[in-house]
C-alpha cells in the first residue's frame, strides 16, 4: 500500500496543442466570416451561387471567347452575320480596340505629328510623378514647372504653328488626348478659382459675397450639359461680332467654370472647419488678410478637404465625357464614333468598346481616389477633430 | 475698427491714412467688383443685341406658342402631337425629366442602402461584393454607364419575335420592357381608396400607439397592424368587387400587342442613373452608420435593447442625421444627370429643348428655360430634404 504511489506529477510541460479544427485555419475563418449565423450562411450561399452563375460566362466573354486580333468585323461576327465565328458565338471584340487604339488615344491628330503628343505625355508624367511622391524634394520648383511652365510648353507643342511646328487645329484632336487636356486645364483652373470663390463667399464684404453666392448656387443648380450648351451656343453671342472662339476653348471654359463652383463649396467646408481661434491668433500676430489666409488658414483648410478636392477632380474627369454631346470627341466620344464604322460594326463591338473606355476611365479615377486616401493618411497628423 | 479704438491718446484717432482703413478699402473693392460686373454685363448685353440684330434673330418667349412640328416618342402623362406648341413640348420634357428622376431616386436609394449596409456586413463575401460594386460604378462616367445599358445590353437583346419571356407575363426585347397593364374597374378604384385609407389608418394607429406607450409604457404591434391595414383593405375591396384583370402583352409576328411598354431609352437611363448614384449613396450610408459612436449601441445593449430595436431606435435615427445632407446632394446630382438623356434620345427637358433650339435658334430663351427648370427642381428637392432633415435633426433642450 505504501509503495504504490498513485499520485502523478508531470515532470515536463505539455507541448502546446493545436486548437480544435473548428477554431483554426480556413475553417475558423469561414465560420467567422462566411457562416457566422444562419442568415449569414444563406447570404453567403446566395452570393456564391450568383458568382458561380455570372462570373464564368463573363470571364469567357472577356477572355476565352474574345477575338483578340483581326483586320475587320469578320472576326467579331458569326457566319450568319457575315463573319467567321461559329453560330451562337459571343465574345469581346478586342480586335476592334486593337485596330483603333491609336485613334482612341489621339483622335485625328496627324500621324506624323503624334510624337508631339507623346512628348507632352512624357513631360507630364516626368513632372507629375515627383510631385506626387512626398519624399522627393524641390516641390516648389517642381510645382511651378508643372502648373506654369508645362502648360505653355504643352500648348505650343500640341497646337503648333510656331517654332517650326506645323499647326494642328483642335478639331482634329480626339480620344484620350482631349479627355486629359480638358481635365488638366479644368483641374488647374478650378482649384484657384474655387478657392477665390470660397474666400469670396466667406468675405465680410456683402457685394462680393452676394456675387460669389449667386455664381456658385446658379452653377451648382444646373447640369453640366446646360453649361456646355451655354458655352457652345451662347458664348458666341456674347462676344463682339467677328471675334470667334475655338470650340475646344469654349468647352474648356464651360468645364472649368462648372468645376470651380463645386470646388468652392468643398473649400468652404474646409474654411468653416478651422476653429475661430486660428483666425484670431493670426490677427493677434498682426497678420493682414492675405497673410492670415495664405499662411494660416488655407494650408490647414485645404489639408482638411483633400478628399473632397480629389473627389471633385474625379467628378471633373468623368464629366469631360459630356463634351461628346456638343460634338467633340473625347475618349468616350471617339470610341462611340467608331461603333458606326462599317468596317467594324458587329453586335459585339459596342460593348467591347465601352468596356475598354470604361476601363481607361476607371484606372484614372481609381488611381486618383487611392492617392487621395494615401495623402489623407499621410497628412493625418492628429489634428483632425 | 478695433485698431483705431486702442490708438494711443494724443496721437489722434485718424492717424491711419484712408488708404489703409479696412472699411474704406472694403467699399473700394466692392464698388470695383460691382463696376466690373456691371461693365461686363453691359458689354455682353450690348454684343448680344448687336449679334442678334445682325443675324436677324427675334427674341422673346412668344415663339413658345408656335407649332412644334416634331414628334416625341415618350409622353405618358400628357397628350402630345407634332401639332402641339413648343410650350407643350417643353412641358412633356419637364415631366419626363421628373419621371426618370423620381423613379431613379427611389431605386438608387434602395440599392444604395442595401449596398451600404452590405459593405459593413460581417460576411466577408457580401462585403467584398459590395466593395467591388461601389468601386466599379463610382469610377466610371455616368454617360458611359448609360451607353453600357443602351448600346451594350438593351440593344443586344433579341428581337421582338424571340422576346425573353419573364415571369408575370412580361417580356423583354430590344424594343423595351413589355408588361401587362391593369384594366380599370370599380374594384380597382375601390382598392386604391382602400390603400389610401390603409396608409392613413396605419399612421393614425402609430400615433395612438406612441401616445399610449408614452403614457402607460405598453407597446403595441404597430408594424403588423400597419401591414394588415395596408394590404388588407385593398384585398377586401378586391374580394368584394372582384379581382382586377390584366391586359397581357401577346407575342405577335413582329411585335408585342397589348399591355404597356417601357422604351429602351427610359430603361437604360433609369438603370444607369440608379446604379451609378446608388454607389455614391452606399458610401454615404456607410459613413453615416460608422459615424454613430460605438458607445451608442453599447449603451442601448446595456439598457437591455436587442439587436433589432438597437438598430431601429438608436443607430438609424442618428445615422440619418449624418446621411441626409449628402443624400440630398446626390438626389440633386441624379436629377441633373438625367439631362444625359439627350445622348440616347430619351425626350427629357434638355433633349426637347435642344431640338427646339436647333429648330428656332432661340438659344438664350431655351437655355434660360433650362436654368429656370433645373434651379426650381433643385430648390424643391432641397426644400423637401431640409424639411425632412429638420424633422430628423437633434432636438436639444
Amino acid at each position: 500500500m505504501t509503495d504504490t504511489n498513485l499520485s502523478f506529477v508531470r515532470q515536463e510541460m505539455l507541448q502546446g496543442q493545436t486548437p480544435p479544427l473548428a477554431e483554426r485555419g480556413v475553417v475558423k475563418w469561414m465560420r467567422t466570416n462566411l457562416f457566422a449565423t444562419p442568415v449569414d450562411a444563406v447570404l453567403t450561399i446566395i452570393a456564391a451561387l450568383a458568382l458561380v452563375y455570372f462570373v464564368p460566362p463573363v470571364f469567357n466573354w472577356l477572355f476565352v471567347e474574345a477575338a483578340w486580333v483581326g483586320a475587320d468585323r469578320s472576326v467579331c461576327s458569326t457566319t450568319a452575320q457575315g463573319g467567321i465565328q461559329p453560330e451562337g458565338w459571343s465574345g469581346a471584340c478586342w480586335a476592334f480596340v486593337n485596330a483603333n487604339f491609336n485613334q482612341f488615344m489621339y483622335g485625328h491628330y496627324p500621324v506624323d505629328q503624334r510624337w508631339r503628343v507623346n512628348l507632352v505625355g512624357v513631360l507630364f508624367v516626368l513632372l507629375l510623378v515627383p510631385l506626387l511622391i512626398p519624399r522627393v524634394s524641390h516641390k516648389v520648383p517642381n510645382a511651378i514647372a508643372f502648373f506654369f511652365v508645362f502648360p505653355i510648353v504643352a500648348f505650343f507643342l500640341l497646337v503648333g504653328g510656331r517654332f517650326g511646328l506645323s499647326y494642328v487645329e483642335t478639331a482634329s484632336w480626339g480620344g484620350l488626348l482631349v479627355t486629359l487636356v480638358i481635365s488638366f486645364v479644368g483641374i488647374s483652373v478650378s482649384l484657384p478659382l474655387g478657392i477665390a470663390l470660397a474666400l469670396g463667399r466667406r468675405s465680410k464684404m456683402p457685394v462680393i459675397k452676394l456675387l460669389c453666392v449667386i455664381f456658385i448656387e446658379m452653377v451648382r443648380g444646373i447640369p453640366l450639359i446646360t453649361v456646355l450648351f451655354m458655352a457652345s451656343y451662347m458664348l458666341p453671342l456674347f462676344l463682339p461680332p467677328g471675334v470667334t472662339f475655338d470650340k475646344f476653348l469654349r468647352a474648356l471654359i464651360g468645364v472649368a467654370l462648372f468645376a470651380s463652383a463645386y470646388m468652392a463649396e468643398v473649400v468652404r467646408g474646409g474654411l468653416q472647419a478651422i476653429p475661430k481661434g486660428q483666425y484670431e491668433g493670426a490677427e493677434s500676430l498682426g497678420l493682414g488678410y492675405w497673410q492670415k489666409t495664405g499662411l494660416i488658414i488655407l494650408p490647414q483648410a485645404l489639408k482638411l478637404v483633400i478628399p473632397g478636392i480629389v473627389n471633385t477632380f474625379i467628378g471633373l474627369f468623368k464629366d469631360t465625357s459630356l463634351v461628346s454631346i456638343i460634338s467633340m470627341f473625347d475618349l468616350l466620344g471617339t470610341v462611340r464614333q467608331h461603333f458606326s464604322d462599317a468596317n467594324w460594326a458587329s453586335p459585339q463591338t459596342p460593348l467591347s468598346g465601352l468596356i475598354f473606355a470604361g476601363f481607361i476611365f476607371w484606372i484614372f479615377c481609381f488611381g486618383m481616389s487611392r492617392y487621395s486616401i494615401f495623402m489623407e493618411n499621410r497628412l493625418d497628423t492628429g489634428h483632425k477633430r | 475698427m478695433a485698431s483705431q479704438e486702442i490708438a494711443p491718446v494724443g496721437s489722434g484717432g485718424d492717424k491711419t491714412s484712408l488708404l489703409n482703413d479696412p472699411r474704406i478699402r472694403g467699399y473700394f473693392f466692392q464698388i470695383l467688383a460691382l463696376a466690373a460686373i456691371v461693365g461686363l454685363g453691359y458689354w455682353i448685353v450690348h454684343n448680344t443685341i448687336e449679334n442678334l440684330q445682325r443675324a436677324r434673330l427675334a427674341t422673346g418667349f412668344g415663339f413658345l406658342n408656335g407649332r412644334s412640328g416634331f414628334d416625341i416618342s415618350s409622353h405618358p402623362f400628357t397628350a402630345y402631337s407634332s401639332d402641339s406648341t413648343f410650350a407643350q413640348a417643353l412641358w412633356v420634357g419637364v415631366l419626363n425629366t421628373m419621371t426618370v428622376a423620381v423613379v431613379g431616386i427611389v431605386t438608387a436609394t434602395i440599392i444604395g442602402f442595401i449596398v451600404g449596409i452590405g459593405r459593413l456586413s460581417h460576411n466577408w463575401l457580401i462585403r467584398k461584393l459590395c466593395t467591388v460594386y461601389v468601386e466599379v460604378f463610382r469610377n466610371v462616367p455616368p454617360l458611359l454607364v448609360i451607353f453600357f445599358w443602351y448600346l451594350g445590353v438593351l440593344s443586344a437583346l433579341p428581337q421582338a419575335r424571340q422576346s425573353i419571356d419573364l415571369p408575370f407575363g412580361t417580356y423583354l426585347n430590344n424594343r423595351g420592357f413589355f408588361l401587362p397593364s391593369i384594366v380599370p374597374s370599380t374594384g380597382l378604384t375601390l382598392a386604391g381608396i382602400g390603400l389610401i385609407a390603409g396608409i392613413v389608418g396605419a399612421l393614425l394607429v402609430r400615433r395612438w400607439a406612441h401616445r399610449r406607450q408614452l403614457a402607460t409604457g405598453q407597446t403595441f404591434p404597430v408594424g403588423l397592424t400597419a401591414l394588415g391595414l395596408i394590404i388588407g383593405l385593398p384585398l377586401l375591396a378586391f374580394i368584394l368587387k372582384g379581382f382586377p384583370t390584366f391586359d397581357y402583352p401577346i407575342l405577335g409576328n413582329f411585335n408585342l400587342r397589348g399591355g404597356t411598354h417601357v422604351g429602351p431609352e427610359f430603361m437604360s437611363l433609369y438603370l444607369a442613373l440608379s446604379f451609378y448614384t446608388a454607389s455614391f449613396i452606399a458610401e454615404i450610408v456607410r459613413a453615416g452608420i460608422r459615424g454613430v459612436g460605438k458607445g451608442q449601441s453599447e449603451a442601448a445593449h446595456a439598457l437591455g435593447l436587442r439587436a433589432g430595436p438597437t438598430t431601429r431606435l438608436v443607430v438609424v435615427p442618428q445615422a440619418m442625421r449624418i446621411i441626409i445632407p449628402p443624400l440630398t446632394s446626390q438626389y440633386l446630382n441624379l436629377t441633373k444627370n438625367s439631362s444625359l438623356a439627350v445622348a440616347i434620345g430619351y425626350p427629357d427637358l434638355v433633349a426637347v429643348g435642344g431640338t427646339i433650339l436647333n429648330q428656332t435658334g432661340r438659344s438664350i430663351e431655351v437655355v434660360a428655360i433650362f436654368m429656370i427648370v433645373y434651379l426650381s427642381l433643385s430648390v424643391l428637392t432641397s426644400l423637401f430634404m431640409n424639411w425632412f432633415n429638420a424633422k430628423m435633426a437633434l432636438v436639444e433642450r
